[in-house]
């Protein structure tokens, strides 16, 4: 019942040997990135699975065996009270021990796009257990007042994050109406830099500062992604999990031959992490 | 309409809801991108005098929820704690309002119709101890926007500007400066009871005013059949009874004219559907279609044990009166279709295609009763994207057409591709099954969309057919997808089909056809009570799927859907009675035999003729400034980018896309069509498509027809599909058909889709039909043109080998492949230069399928670089379009384009550049593969016409050798980016 629908992929070679990382991927109503996101972890070399939010909030514990925790990108609940909020007050209100435990004992969790801005609505970014009106960051609607689905290029900062290395450059699409990442005040900003939290930065394809449209929502400091102080809670907009293939990038047929897309790597890489953790 | 307007200093009092009241805004130090593009849309109208607009977000909630609850309700639900800023207003209290606010303009949704707000908080609500109320009592919820503006502007030209902006008459309400808003359900006082109506002894003029008074839609000749038929039984009518033979008769659902008997200028058709449409789907009897024109979408194999199904339906008259609504429901009812396609299949991918006035309209201009076109065309692309990207499907391919005989009757496409396992593709009914109706609940919502979408608009249309408008909610919607899927493939249901058209009446009466039904309206779910049965069978609520369920399965199949939050009911069951039986409670309220029901329509024989316009043939004038030309081409409506569009769609969602709708350097080239790789373990892909043309309609319709077959051909071709794996759908809308000029028009397109379809061997697997689009102004009739839209699904071998159309590197050769014709007659360059006229493009059946196979044979060996299809604008506009999405320089010599012969009044410059004929490329080779690329090309038209350079600039040498053209690609680009932007 919830295995994930990715039709039967098999195995990369290679990905044995973290086979036995579980990552559990939630879904729930208006979840729509399940696909591509149990095949990114897959074939990053875990074996994910898919759950509806209910059952999960019904039995938090179901939460302990795994590694790895996916809120993938959609419209929960339509978005209807604002992007992920719904999702977000299940999570606040049924899983917050659960994650406060999980996130302790050094799983690893993973909120794109719609997960992000979950993430953010839970303020386990913030670190564990950040009081609602504590919160000091959001996820707003996009300057240009649109939905834009594009390509943009990250840069990977020297952050908190494990699975990162600093530098590096991962082409992606977003698709989303509201990312435009936004603090509460310059106070906020510095603790972020402080702890080290800003791992995901829109640039240019050539890696230098980037405008609209490289950077697609009018973020402040074009910050695309922050992790939590621990480094092991990552929320980003854009979706590595659209860019497994050597057919994603939206230039391939410009391009040399390729043998894979450079979202792989990024959940590859995760999924190591994860595997290192757990040990 | 019910806007209610006041001074603010003369207000009468008011009665203030009695509701608490929620207005949450955005920081006031945040800016405004709702505000921003209000005030941008106000200056359209000339209003100017506003100098800040801000949207708040309106929830009225049940007046019996203490504070401190509403408070936590707000804080935990309704308001971002970093973006947000809360007003909180006592039931009845006078609301909070900004500050330094001139005017508040309230808009709310009319009582009844889809709130999916309110129902997120009632839902989120009723399962969370946040704000319990007494006694189990639910919490209501009500949702409203609350727009401030600073400025001085009289009532009258806000209340003007706010009804063109803000919000929609049809299904909204409007405040102006009052907040006397409602906080009810809608008004109860609906006859439960079945009533029947008398019949039998009715005159004619009776019988036309029942057809006429209850929306019924039926003829005079049809009303007599449904007469005899109650003589014989010797009773009348119920109105379950009558509903459902006009629903079932409609020519949405039956599809009368296109299947009826037809005399055209003397000859006798039995039925045209069948004698071309289908009638070259079952000579060509390609073994990979797996089930044709019987089910709700086509259904072809793909891949292994996986097979792929298509189907595009129109929405036009829901989405002329509300262009987000009717395009959002038009997207919602396409992949409903494909949910129940076969035992469902899972939507991977969107289509939409608009046809709409000029965005230019002088608002003057714009007909009374109409939107302008500026507004339809936001409108629908709002409604698509809300929800296609929601439901987490890719848009993926569409197109824009201008005309201005679309003013008042908009057409919009929208189409679903679905992915589902062989064993899913057929159904079947078994009585004692029982009837399940899963998704949303039934409301008084689009009654009478079927016979609505049958009728001719006029300036009325928007009052009366307010019911026929319905509103949906994409995420009721993926729920369902998401239970159906999995109970489909745990095999615990043996049939389904959605609720359409029609709603209910239509689907069980479609599913029972063979057997029976047995229905108990009763049990239906509803959205609030007060419902008479008719309603309740006829309603087309949205995100409705009917189920046949074995009754061994139901308890299991219910906990599926139970555990996706989807409300699942069984509301009867199939019988071998070959009767339709309704029943409210004990009562029956309608029993209807089903023979007559699905095949009592009477088929009058309907005249047909066609008279070619005679207009002189303008030839093709030369052109002075071949370069200004180009770029007024590029800047024109049907040819200028649609990135405005393209961006706002998920086009990526998934994770399968490979060609994407614009491609090259920068993104910014309008590929041909779009490409993806459905399976993960496969390299097999599909390619998705389309073609129109509908300058050339009332011209030729013949040639429209074939040309738009060609077109869409081309494009799937054009990135590496297969023709001779590519599946076909046709959609036509036209004017009204018992126009015999109309209807002989048809006869012609559908005769050329019989012969090109041969011809090309690319079968029909699926259509659909849309008469009777006219608008009547005072007492002019417009009738849109003959518009045929093709879509085409194509077979890809291997993902990698695809091609986009931007030029690649700077020493490749540029080949011109197919015959340049002096088909100038409904081309762009003509319609830049006010001239009609002319000869129409139309494919050379016997040479096109060759050019097709021969590039495909090319492209599958990896001999091509990019390829790009001659469409609109021709020759020159796809060679710029190839430079700038290259960002590369091309050098093209005209003397070397393969061209027929040309009359003397085809200059040879302007027919080269500009001839719109079929079945053309321009393909890039690298120098090592051009002799295999001329090998694999070898006796087909096909020329050496330049090479691609870094010069960045776009020249091309007339036959004479001069320069003509020598632009550089970013004023190209400029231009192409140039055309309304939303």
């Amino acid at each position: 019942m919830n295995a994930p629908k990715t039709h039967g992929a098999p195995n990369s070679p290679g990905v044995l040997a973290t086979r036995n990382v579980r990552a559990l991927v939630v879904r729930t109503a208006g979840t729509n990135c399940d696909r591509e996101t149990c095949l990114a972890l897959e074939r990053g070399g875990a074996s994910p699975e898919l759950k509806h939010v209910l059952e999960l909030c019904e039995k938090p514990a179901l939460l302990d065996p795994f590694s790895i925790f996916v809120i993938p990108g959609g419209f929960s609940y339509g978005d209807d009270l604002g992007a992920g909020r719904v999702l977000g007050f299940q999570l606040r209100t049924h899983l917050a021990d659960a994650l406060a435990r999980f996130v302790a004992k050094g799983g690893v969790v993973l909120g794109v796009c719609n997960g992000f801005q979950v993430l953010a609505d839970t303020g386990l970014l913030e670190g564990v257990r950040t009081a609602r009106a504590e919160r000091g960051v959001g996820l707003d609607v996009n300057a240009s007042g649109r939905f834009e689905c594009r390509w943009v290029t990250l840069k990977a900062e020297a952050s908190a994050c494990a699975w990162l290395e600093p530098g590096e450059l991962l082409p992606v699409p977003v698709a989303h109406g509201e990312g435009r990442f936004t603090v509460r005040d310059a106070g906020v900003l510095q603790r972020l830099k402080q702890n080290r939290q800003i791992a995901l930065r829109y640039v240019r394809p050539d890696g230098s500062r980037a405008e609209y449209p490289d950077c697609p929502n009018g973020s402040v400091e074009e910050i695309a992604g922050i992790c939590d102080p621990t480094g092991r809670v990552l929320g980003l907009m854009p979706h590595p999990e659209r860019n497994l293939t050597p057919w994603n990038h939206p230039r391939w047929t410009r391009l040399g031959p390729r043998a894979e897309g450079e979202g792989l790597r990024f959940y590859r890489r995760m999924v190591e992490t994860a595997s290192a953790l757990a040990k | 309409m019910s806007t209610v307007t006041a001074e603010l200093d003369s207000k009468p009092r008011e009665r203030l809801p009695k509701a608490w009241r929620v207005e949450v805004f955005r920081r006031p130090d945040l800016d405004d991108p709702d505000g921003a593009r209000v005030l941008r849309e106000f200056a359209e109208l000339g209003v100017r005098a506003v100098t800040s607009a801000r949207l708040g977000r309106g929830f009225l909630l049940s007046p019996t929820l203490a504070r401190a609850s509403v408070e936590r309700v707000v804080h935990e639900l309704c308001a971002d704690p970093v973006l947000d800023t809360v007003r909180i207003t006592a039931p009845e209290a006078a609301p909070k309002i900004g500050h330094g606010v001139r005017h508040r303009v309230l808009v709310m949704r009319k009582p009844g119709v889809m709130d999916s707000v309110a129902q997120t908080i009632e839902r989120t609500l009723s399962r969370s101890a946040l704000a319990a109320l007494p006694n189990g009592e639910r919490v209501r919820a009500l949702t409203y926007q609350a727009w401030e503006f600073v400025g001085e502007i009289d009532a009258r030209a806000l209340e003007h500007a706010a009804k063109r902006t803000l919000a929609n008459d049809v299904i909204e309400d409007v405040w102006i400066d009052r907040e006397d808003v409602h906080f009810t359900l809608p008004d109860d006082h609906a006859v439960r009871a079945s009533v029947s109506v008398p019949l039998r002894d009715a005159s004619d003029e009776e019988l036309l005013r029942i057809s006429r008074q209850g929306c019924l839609s039926l003829t005079l000749l049809e009303m007599h059949a449904v007469r005899d038929h109650f003589r014989a039984l010797e009773r009348e009518p119920t109105d379950c009874e009558l509903e459902t033979i006009a629903q079932t008769w409609s020519e949405h659902c039956k599809h009368k004219t296109f299947a009826g008997k037809i005399d055209f200028q003397g000859e006798r058709i039995e039925n045209l559907f069948k004698e071309t449409i289908q009638r070259a789907t079952r000579e060509l009897a390609r073994d990979w279609c797996v089930s044709v024109f019987k089910d709700n979408a086509g259904i072809v194999a793909f891949d292994g044990d996986w097979d792929v199904c298509f189907k595009v339906e129109t929405h036009n008259h829901p989405s002329a009166i509300d262009p987000y609504g009717g395009a959002g429901t038009g997207i919602g009812g396409v992949i409903r279709d494909v949910l129940g396609v076969g035992l469902g299949a899972k939507p991977i991918a969107n289509t939409d295609c608009f046809f709409v006035g000029p965005l230019d309209l002088d608002e003057a201009r714009v007909p009374k009763g109409c939107m302008h076109p500026k507004r339809i065309l936001r409108g629908v692309v709002a409604g698509v994207r809300d929800y296609g990207n929601r439901m987490g499907i890719p848009t993926v391919n569409g197109g824009v057409w201008v005309d201005p005989r679309y003013i008042g009757n908009p057409l919009v496409y929208a189409g679903t591709v679905g992915l589902m396992p062989r064993w899913a593709a057929e159904k079947s009914v078994q009585p004692g099954d029982v009837i399940l109706c899963v998704g949303g609940r039934t409301g008084r919502d689009g009654i009478h969309g079927a016979t609505f979408s049958s009728i001719e608009l006029d300036e009325s249309s928007s009052v009366v057919s307010s019911s026929a408008v319905q509103i949906g909610d994409p995420i009721t919607e993926k729920r369902v997808q998401d239970g159906l899927l999995r109970a489909r493939d745990r095999r615990l249901y043996r049939a389904l089909t959605d609720c359409g058209a029609g709603g209910l009446s239509s689907a069980i009466g479609e599913m029972g056809a063979e057997c029976g039904a047995r229905v108990q309206l009763e049990r239906v779910p509803l959205k609030y009570p007060g419902l008479s049965p008719a309603e309740i069978w006829i309603s087309e609520a949205q995100e409705r799927m009917v189920l046949a369920v074995p009754p061994e399965h139901l308890d299991e199949i219910r906990a599926v859907f139970a555990a996706e939050d989807v409300d699942a009911t069984a509301i009867g069951e199939f019988t071998d009675t070959k009767k339709l039986e309704l029943f409210y409670g004990e009562r029956c309220v309608g029993t209807l035999d089903l023979h007559f029901l699905h095949e009592g329509t009477p088929r009058p024989l309907r005249s047909a003729r066609f008279t070619p316009r005679v207009v002189a043939d303008p030839g093709a004038p030369p052109c002075p400034n071949p370069g200004a030309m180009l770029l007024a081409l590029l800047r024109s409506p049907n040819i200028a980018s649609k990135e405005w569009i393209v961006r706002q769609y998920d086009h990526e969602v998934q994770g399968t896309s490979a060609i994407k709708p614009l491609v090259g350097e920068r993104e910014d080239g309008p590929g041909d069509a779009a490409v993806l790789q459905p399976l993960a373990h496969s390299r097999a892909a599909i390619a998705i498509g389309c073609g129109a043309n509908p300058r050339y309609g009332s011209l030729d319709p013949w040639a429209m027809a074939s040309a738009a077959i060609d077109e869409a051909l081309r494009n799937v071709v054009a990135v590496g599909g297969d023709p001779e794996r590519t599946a076909i759908l046709d959609n036509f809308s036209w004017g009204n058909c018992a126009n015999p000029e109309q209807l002989g028009a048809l006869v012609l397109a559908a005769r050329a889709c019989y012969a090109t379809s041969v011809a090309f061997g690319t079968p029909f697997v699926s259509g659909k039909d849309s008469l009777n689009n006219e608008f009547r102004v005072g007492d002019e009739v417009i009738a849109i043109p003959p518009t045929l839209l093709v879509s085409a699904l194509a077979h890809v071998p291997d993902v990698a080998h695809t091609t986009t159309m931007d030029a690649k590197a700077a020493g490749n050769r540029i080949y011109l492949v197919g015959l340049t014709h002096g088909e100038l007659g409904g081309s762009h360059y003509l319609g830049e230069l006010g001239l009609e006229g002319g000869r129409v493009p139309r494919p050379d059946l016997a040479l096109a399928p060759k050019q097709l196979a021969a590039l495909h044979s090319a492209i599958r060996a990896g001999l091509v670089r990019s390829v790009h299809d001659l469409s609109e604008g021709g020759l020159a506009v796809a060679a710029a379009e190839m430079a700038f999405a290259g960002r590369l320089g091309l050098d093209l010599s005209l003397s070397a384009v393969p061209t027929a012969e040309l009359s003397a009044d085809h200059d040879p410059n302007a027919t080269r550049l500009f001839s719109e004929s079929c079945t053309r490329f321009l393909v890039e080779v690298e120098d090592r593969h051009a002799e295999a690329f001329e090998r694999a090309l070898a006796g087909r038209d096909f020329a050496r016409v330049g090479v691609v350079d870094a010069s960045g600039r776009l020249k091309i040498r007339g036959v004479k050798g001069q320069t003509i053209v020598d632009l550089p690609i970013e004023e190209l680009a400029a231009a192409h980016q140039g055309g309304f932007a939303g």
